[in-house]
């Protein structure tokens, strides 16, 4: 057995056993990230020195017997992550060479917890896009090819796209990930790894590159849903220096994967039976249904009838929140400049140059609806409906305690597919964006392929602040479906 | 509500991004587009509905109205395109 074939809760514990060292296992990353990142592009930037001296502090501590519970767990950590002393892009050209001089606080506990970092991942320029093609640093190849076409590059999904290729190549243990409309669960699902997305306030945002603050939140991506768990543990908790920050005990979610789903009542909703849904999604939905029923759960229609809103509420909400955000990015303080004649001029030709076309357009949208005269027909009507979507899940919670559904409307589609039509690209996060509108963790787990050989996967959608539910129904769906298709491209 | 070359122009000068003239037209096009497709929201009765802001359910958390942080001036300017001593090196802005 190669190193890289240890799931996370495994290397833990060859590490604990000191059966593999932590140099060991990173070289094992480090070497595999050498080979295969040239074609897949999952890294912007790879810490190679730095992971071989933590892995080096880690082993100490392993051999002293007082590692914490990620020591010399190799990551890769979602670029928009700031982490001191590394340079960090958002993907965007904007941000130049900045170098944080501080540490976002989920990298400061994925640290203290000992975790070894292999480097910065891949993703759509400020977390804007599904298929990761955004990013100023080029694309990322999705490690799965469909049977019968090998040759076409698929897109990894996104915006999180280079944290779940490098899962899925075994060129990170496991990553971070944020998700802002279904960031980690589309790419996740497109990769065949699982990714989850807390409730809003589970994770600390500070220090995280802001793209929309009412609906950001941060998350791991990795193997499984156990790999999950114990990622999430670490990132989780409360943070002063987030005022969205909430101050609740974190959980032993690692416990709940194999609590089963016996009288869990699995609600169903019917609005997510899209038109025009190809039938190999629905017919994985069927089978996700089935194995909870299997499994002692009971299955509940229900209703959220505002579902169809969802989306063009979030490209109001998400616009809007980041035309105020991006505004920081001024060529003055930090990252690129192009010089003007004068200040206005200078904001102007730098903002040119180091927005992308898609990052432009979100942020035109957002100042269009906040301007005078269209406020309220547009932010506020989003606002109100923004409401009504969480009404119907608060509703839906009177009959049944998770939700189930597909993860995504499609399987990976090809670099130059869906490109230039971006409301097309924007139905690739109709079933997960629900969830950020209403502060719901959602998780995506592997669970099929489809006629050509590509990954596709379930959600499960959970109350507020009960990720151990919906680990408990992801740990049913991933037993059930024993998931063990491997990528063409992989460590 | 359509969106013509004129509002284009007046959103980008408010966003602070330069546009050159030819690629106007295809970004209100663009744009438009995407609005065209929002435009569906405005068949959904939100009377009397309070709007929903931020992403917690929860009310934001007071802190006592102290000094917790300061005196970082070169952390802060590290990153500086441009500086003068502790300043911020920009173009002239008073004539």
């Amino acid at each position: 057995m190669r190193p890289t074939d240890l799931s996370l809760a495994q290397a833990r514990l060859a590490l604990d056993a000191r059966q593999i060292s932590a140099r060991e296992l990173t070289q094992a990353y480090l070497d595999a990230i050498a080979a295969l990142n040239p074609r897949l592009n999952a890294y912007i930037t790879v810490t190679a020195e730095a992971a071989l001296t933590a892995a080096d502090a880690a082993d100490q501590k392993l051999a002293a017997g007082h590692g914490g519970p990620l020591e010399g767990i190799p990551l890769g950590i979602k670029d928009l992550f700031c982490t001191a002393g590394t340079r960090t892009t958002a993907a965007s050209r904007i941000l130049g060479d900045f170098t944080p001089p501080y540490e976002s606080t989920i990298t400061r506990q994925l640290l203290r917890d000992g975790a070894v970092f292999l480097g910065k991942l891949n993703l759509d320029e400020f977390a804007m896009g599904s298929s990761n093609a955004t990013s100023a640093f080029g694309p990322v190849e999705n490690p799965w090819s469909r049977r019968n076409d090998p040759d076409t590059r698929l897109v990894p999904g996104g915006s999180s796209g280079g944290s779940a290729a490098a899962v899925a190549a075994r060129i990170a243990l496991g990553a971070t990930a944020t998700d802002t409309g279904g960031s980690i669960r589309q790419p996740a699902a497109f990769c065949g790894v699982a990714g989850i997305k807390p409730t809003y306030g589970r994770c600390s945002r500070f220090g995280v590159v802001a793209f929309a603050s009412s609906l950001d939140q941060a998350g791991p991506i990795a193997r499984d849903v156990m790999d999950c768990a114990v990622l999430l543990r670490s990132m989780s908790g409360f943070d002063p220096q987030d005022s969205t920050s909430v101050e609740m005990v974190v959980p032993d979610f690692a416990a709940a994967v194999g609590r089963g789903v016996r009288g869990m009542r699995i609600g169903i909703p019917r609005e997510y039976r899209m038109a025009g849904m190809p039938a190999e999604i629905e017919a994985l939905w069927q089978q996700g249904i089935a194995w909870l029923r299997d499994a002692g759960a009971s299955i509940v229609d229900v209703s959220l009838p505002h579902t169809k809103y969802a989306l063009p509420t979030y490209y109001i909400v998400a616009p809007a929140e980041a035309s105020s955000n991006l505004a920081r990015y001024d060529g003055v303080r930090f990252g690129a400049r192009v010089a003007g004649s004068d200040l206005t001029e200078l904001y102007e030709k730098t903002r040119a140059a180091g927005f992308g076309a898609e990052v432009k357009r979100r942020i035109m949208i957002g100042t269009y609806v906040l301007s005078a005269g269209y406020y309220d027909a547009y932010y506020l009507k989003a606002q109100q409906v923004r409401a009504l979507i969480k009404r119907d899940f608060d509703l839906a919670w009177q009959q049944c305690d998770a939700l189930l559904t597909p993860a995504t409307p499609s399987a990976a589609f090809g670099l130059d597919e869906k490109q230039d039509d971006p409301v097309a690209m924007y139905l690739n996060d109709i079933f997960t964006v629900t969830a950020n509108l209403a502060g719901l963790p959602g998780m995506a787990v592997p669970a099929g392929l489809d006629g050509q050989g590509l990954p596709l996967g379930l959600q499960i959608i959970g109350r507020p602040f009960d990720e151990e539910g919906v680990f408990a129904v992801a740990g049913a769906v991933e037993r059930a479906a024993g998931f063990s298709a491997r990528p063409g491209v992989i460590a | 509500m359509s969106v013509d070359i004129a509002t284009i122009k007046r959103v980008a000068t408010l966003s602070r991004i330069h546009v050159e003239p030819a690629a106007l037209p295809g970004l209100a096009r663009e744009i438009n587009a995407i609005l065209g497709w929002i435009e569906q929201l405005s068949e959904v009765d939100t009377t009397g509905v309070e709007p929903m802001a931020g992403g917690g359910a929860t009310a934001l958390r007071w802190r006592d109205d102290v000094v917790s942080d300061g005196g970082q001036a070169e952390a802060i300017l590290a990153n500086a395109p441009d500086r003068e001593g502790e300043y911020f090196g920009v173009p002239k802005v008073v004539e």
